[in-house]
């Protein structure tokens, strides 16, 4: 049936070379586990992408019982975890996987520093790297406020005062991510903005220039 | 022997129906595909669809008037439902059109609109009937829908205890 269904689209639309395009490349014999097993150090990139997919998703459900308000918050985030079906399984997956990402983000990092695949001609995929890295830092730091329990605010408080401790722009930094004087409405209002539009935004473009360069440069030789 | 076995395969070839290597290969890798996407998505599926699950609450009754106080002539009474909506709690207030019948049976009117869903009130054009003030819809007594309106007015039930009348879930009219 859905060989029929794909012919039918493909008669019209001849999508073959597209997909062909995207997903018909060799693996190198190096990269590969089941010829040397140690390769499964390259699988970490693809884990860190697979948990990055089930946050984008989790997360999406989880914004249809959450609300971004100092009054509502915590009641919220506490009627999904208990009160939902799932509620638990989907808020940890959500909780635990962020920890998870930066977990395998580091190992990915690692096994390109030692085997160098950072070198030329690859440089400028680092570089995006790093931005990718930063972007989830920034996502693991504004998600952490939402709960809007003791622990997210004080994390929130000491987190700011870290960024205001910046020479010269640093009070200027403060009252931006604050929205005003202190960690209150505002602050809870702009991070769930941050943490929901503009870092996965910018991360799901990071990602895509990722992808596009280590498919455009291939996967570094062996050591 | 070996000879008579030699001619049995010739006469018919063996056509066992191998599975090719492509064909095994997408079937584990497609089900191991299905099974750990299906492990992520259905939780969070199942999380989404939990208030079709959730068991709905009972109706209540609330305690709304004195039996004594009910006319003939359509009254509005207000009352206050307890409403859980997930996290937040709330005591909305209602209204009622309550009135007696001519076999003194006490029956209450739901104030919205069959039409579109205003608000409705009693004898506001002085015609003694029910009037609607967005488009002109028009009921008698009864609920009965002379105007504009599709349906005639719901009903909310009613039970008299004690003397008091008791408001509770609503229901389609039973009177026309």
């Amino acid at each position: 049936m859905f060989k029929s269904m794909y012919n039918w689209i493909d008669e019209r639309l001849d999508i073959t070379p597209l997909w062909r395009d995207v997903a018909d490349h060799e693996v190198p014999e190096h990269v590969n586990p089941a010829h040397h097993f140690s390769a499964f150090v390259y699988c970490f990139g693809g884990l860190t992408f697979f948990i990055t997919v089930i946050q984008i998703l989790s997360g999406m459900f989880l914004t249809m019982y959450y609300v971004p308000d100092i009054i509502n918050a915590y009641a919220s985030v506490d009627y999904l975890n208990h009160k939902v079906a799932f509620g638990g399984i989907v808020r940890g997956m959500h909780h635990f996987g962020a920890s998870l990402v930066i977990v395998m983000m580091f190992l990915h990092t690692l096994r390109v520093f030692f085997t160098g695949s950072y070198k030329a001609p690859r440089e400028m995929n680092w570089v995006v790297g790093m931005l990718i890295f930063f972007i989830m830092l920034g996502l693991g730091f504004t998600g952490y406020l939402l709960p809007w329990d003791n622990k997210a605010y004080f994390a929130t408080k000491v987190g700011v005062q870290i960024a205001e401790s910046v020479p010269y722009i640093g009070p200027y930094i403060g009252e931006f991510l604050y929205g005003g004087d202190i960690v209150g409405a505002q602050t809870l209002t702009r991070f769930f903005a941050i943490h929901v539009f503009f870092l996965p935004g910018a991360l799901i473009a990071m990602l895509a220039a990722h992808f596009l360069m280590i498919r455009k440069q291939g996967i570094s030789g062996p050591l | 022997m070996s000879n008579h076995e030699h001619q049995e395969t010739a006469h018919r070839p063996v056509q066992r129906k191998e599975m090719s290597r492509r064909q095994f290969l997408s079937y584990t890798l497609g089900g191991t595909t299905a099974f750990m996407m299906g492990g992520a998505v259905l939780p969070m599926v199942r999380f989404a669809v939990d208030p079709l699950l959730a068991k709905k609450a009972e109706g209540t009754w609330v305690k709304v008037v004195e039996e004594s106080k009910i006319t003939t002539e359509p009254q509005e009474f207000k009352f206050q439902i307890h409403q859980v909506d997930g996290w937040y709690v709330s005591d909305p207030e209602l209204s009622a059109w309550i009135t007696k019948d001519a076999n003194n049976n006490i029956f209450a009117l739901s104030p919205v609109c069959k039409h579109l869903g205003c608000t409705i009130g009693w004898n506001t054009l002085g015609h003694h009937e029910y009037d609607c003030p967005c488009h002109g819809a028009r009921y008698t007594v009864d609920g009965k829908n002379l105007a504009v309106a599709p349906h005639p007015l719901d009903e909310y039930e009613v039970k008299v205890e004690n003397g008091f009348v008791y408001v509770g879930p609503v229901k389609a009219n039973s009177r026309v």
